[in-house]
């Protein structure tokens, strides 16, 4: 969806580079010219990221915010419960709480840490093979968000046969499924939801899957139907199916639609950095780059969001003062999961590297990783970008074909 | 049908969940550990993020949702106590003590940081070191601790996880030749970036294209005893700080810091005096040699700061004293042919000469005063 606002001029491929890294003396020059965008990027770094530690002067001096508002229910409420899990690690009841108010925290704020405070609770129960079905279904998130998609499945496989009429662990299934680009098996996940929790929740998850293998108007039909169908259904139902229907419809070039989709799910006023991130998407793609950056102003802590943010502000003219400090940030970001030996970022690092630092070589690696992780339309689209950028075209084969098998439609990757 | 609601719209958040991942996030729970090996001394900071030290020990002291720099200030202590039982160090085998030096703040990409200095003295020359690290896991077993372990001429990055929370590392690991050169390179760099010396250096060297004869300045008439003029000051300078480098170096003579940097200021000042009201006219050299020994303290200063390793005595202490003069020779292979060349002239008796020990003299006084009085006025 972002094809066009990163745009790679085929001059600036520089086929045969050597590595970043080493580089013979007596070739520095050139290459610090041919490269002068990432050395920029790299002083950036070390000029915003390694400031020296400092006194500060002023006792009020604010240095971190914890929370959007001094008054956070579920922070408090959070606080309470990591307090009772101290005195009782092992209570169930407990640990399912707070792990509930980390992840429901996590979809908000996308901070993984959270997750790790998550994972934290469910220690006792981190390596048992059959603990209560509630836990193991939070244990099955906390793997797919760490990309341990196969661990995830083994859980909810178990979860199901514990216990078959657990809708949760169904949906949680159909929706790794998707993210490994199996829709087959997601679909038929989806089945039991029909009647496990009928409404729009269900009709979403099932459309998700149409909309991704070749019925995009019918799911979008099948979605419109529901939301009218179910006025009463829940902010968070109502968000997901409003993203769903932007998103279709702006792969299907209805960009009216998708505009207006769009819009209603951010009037519902539920604060979703997944939906955040697809409008800027779509704001980007169709070269309206400034509303992107007023969108995202402030939204310089969850990494997905910054690096549309910079984006954003790389693609308008004058770039903003921000965007050299937002890219040194993100490349900051990159190499400190690096050192941790995180490889969940591999697309946005792909992104960030083809569109930012225009090294195509870089992120086709990249990019190609991360398919052999994940396979959803995102990590199709940036393969066949880095690919293309790379002027590697055979190397797109498989996000092509995977777009070409599944009959997914979009207009821009053909 | 409450409840059944209730489950229904926490399956929205999950399925929502997973597409949250796909913008994930920032870094997850990261702390920086850097620790400095040099000789016998062991310095080390621990950046730990503020968000992590308010869940596991609370900063946010009237709930507000911020973190100011008074509500840190005041939980010192339970910070301080913190990192200290979560970070264990054993020198040779032997439990080390850390003491907490400084608590400051830093900001990196993804928010603020608490700054814990620390060090620690050992009583001999360590070689193996192992690191139990400990923070943060029971809260987020997903946390890592960066490290950086920083020695004269080697650097090494490890990350400890809860499956690797003990790790041990050779100390004694770095090449002999890779550190004779890193001593070469400190020597000059220390002759370069330590402006005493050049000026010292200068202020004996300027009178030495001219001959003082009844009372006034006069050029030489040849290269030659231009050259062995300089040549007797630097030669005589050498000597001098070799001694007492070598001295200092090896634990035989040991003088306060203090002392011997204001002693070194003074020096300077007297060198550029004596080129105004000249008392030394032919002996320049034994000024040299005399105020050469006091240099030599400053540069063992230097040394120390570097760190000797066990065993290598000998060829840090020539590797260092190498660079000194290869650093020395350049100032003087760049002074000498100019002077030579404006000696003739008005200009280099009257301005540079007289003019430049003034100021060489100004410049002193005031670094004498600095070092005396303990304050900073001068950015250099």
């Amino acid at each position: 969806m972002w094809s066009s606002a990163c745009k790679f001029p085929s001059h600036n491929r520089n086929r045969g580079r050597g590595s970043f890294v080493a580089v013979p003396a007596a070739r520095l020059p050139v290459f610090l010219v041919r490269h002068s965008p990432i050395c920029l990027a790299l002083w950036l770094t070390v000029w915003t990221c390694r400031a020296e530690p400092y006194l500060p002067k002023d006792a009020a001096q604010p240095l971190e915010r914890l929370r959007a508002t001094a008054f956070d229910p579920a922070q408090h409420q959070m606080r309470d419960l990591r307090a009772q899990l101290t005195r009782e690690p092992t209570n169930a009841v407990l640990a399912e709480k707070f792990v509930r108010c980390c992840i429901d925290k996590y979809r908000t704020e996308a901070d993984p840490r959270y997750l790790g405070r998550a994972q934290a609770a469910l220690a006792p129960w981190w390596n048992q093979a059959a603990p209560p079905v509630e836990l193991l279904v939070w244990r099955a998130t906390i793997k797919q968000s760490q990309h341990e998609f196969t661990a995830s499945l083994a859980d909810l496989e178990t979860a199901l046969r514990l216990a078959p009429r657990n809708g949760q662990a169904w949906l949680t299934r159909a929706t790794v499924l998707t993210a490994l680009g199996d829709y087959a098996q997601a679909r038929r996940a989806c089945a039991p939801l029909a009647e496990l929790a009928p409404g729009l929740l269900a009709v979403t998850a099932a459309a998700n899957v149409t909309c991704l293998t070749g019925g995009a108007e019918r799911g979008c039909a099948l979605l419109r139907r529901a939301l009218e169908g179910n006025p009463s259904a829940g902010v968070s139902e109502k968000l997901w199916a409003l993203t769903l229907l932007a998103e279709t419809s702006a792969r299907l070039g209805h960009d009216a639609e998708a505009e207006i989709y769009f819009k209603d799910a951010l009037l519902l006023g539920q604060r979703d950095p997944y939906l955040l991130g697809a409008y800027a998407d779509y704001l980007l793609q169709e070269g309206r780059a400034a509303e992107a950056v007023r969108l995202l102003r402030d939204e310089i802590r969850a990494d997905g969001l910054l690096l549309r943010l910079a984006l954003a502000e790389s693609a308008m003219t004058p770039r903003p003062s921000t965007c050299g400090a937002h890219i040194a940030a993100l490349q900051a970001r990159f190499e400190a999961g690096r050192m941790r030996g995180d490889f969940v970022h591999q697309r946005e690092e792909a992104r960030f590297r083809l569109c930012l630092l225009h090294q195509p070589e870089e992120a086709l690696r990249l990019a190609q990783a991360n398919w052999r992780v994940q396979r959803e339309l995102a990590d199709a689209r940036i393969l066949i970008e880095a690919a293309r950028a790379d002027g590697q075209p055979e190397a797109a084969r498989p996000a092509l074909d995977f777009v070409k098998t599944n009959k997914i439609e979009t207009v821009d990757l053909r | 049908m409450n409840r059944f609601l209730r489950s229904s719209l926490r399956w929205t958040l999950m399925a929502l969940c997973l597409g949250a991942n796909s913008l994930r996030a920032h870094t997850q729970s990261d702390a920086y550990l850097t620790l400095n090996v040099a000789g016998r001394s062991l310095t080390g900071e621990w950046h730990l993020a503020l968000r992590d030290l308010e869940d596991a020990i609370g900063l946010d002291a009237n709930d507000d949702g911020v973190i100011t720099w008074g509500e840190l200030v005041s939980r010192k202590e339970a910070v301080t106590a913190y990192a200290l039982s979560r970070l264990r160090l054993e020198l040779n085998g032997a439990p080390t003590a850390l003491r907490v030096t400084d608590l400051l703040v830093d900001t990196h990409s993804d928010g603020a940081y608490a700054v814990v200095r620390f060090d620690a003295t050992g009583d001999q020359f360590p070689s193996d070191l192992k690191i139990t690290y400990n923070a943060f896991f029971d809260i987020d077993p997903k946390h890592r601790g960066l490290f950086r372990l920083e020695q004269p001429g080697a650097t090494r990055l490890a990350v400890f996880s809860p499956e690797t929370a003990t790790q041990i590392f050779d100390l004694s690991g770095a090449a002999p030749r890779t550190s004779f050169l890193t001593f070469v390179r400190e020597g000059i760099w220390h002759i370069w970036s330590g402006y005493d010396h050049i000026l010292f250096l200068l202020a004996l060297l300027l009178p030495g294209v001219l001959r003082r004869r009844e009372g006034v300045w006069q050029p030489v008439s040849a290269v030659r005893p231009a050259l062995v003029n300089v040549l007797k000051v630097v030669t005589a300078f050498t000597l001098a700080h070799s001694i007492t480098l070598t001295l200092a170096a090896t634990g035989m003579v040991h003088l306060p810091t203090r002392l011997i940097e204001s002693a070194i200021a003074a020096s300077v000042v007297l060198a550029a005096v004596n080129n105004i009201t000249p008392v030394f006219t032919e002996r320049g050299w034994m000024v040299a040699f005399g105020f050469g020994l006091l240099h030599g303290f400053g540069f063992a200063n230097a040394l120390a700061d570097l760190g000797l390793r066990h065993g290598q005595l000998a060829a840090t202490l020539f590797g260092f004293n190498l660079g000194v003069e290869i650093g020395q020779l350049a100032i003087v292979a760049v002074f000498l042919p100019v002077a030579y060349s404006l000696r003739g002239l008005l200009f280099y008796r009257r301005i540079v000469l007289q003019t430049g020990s003034v100021a060489i003299m100004a410049v002193a006084t005031t670094w004498l005063a600095e070092r005396v009085f303990d304050f900073k006025w001068l950015p250099f």
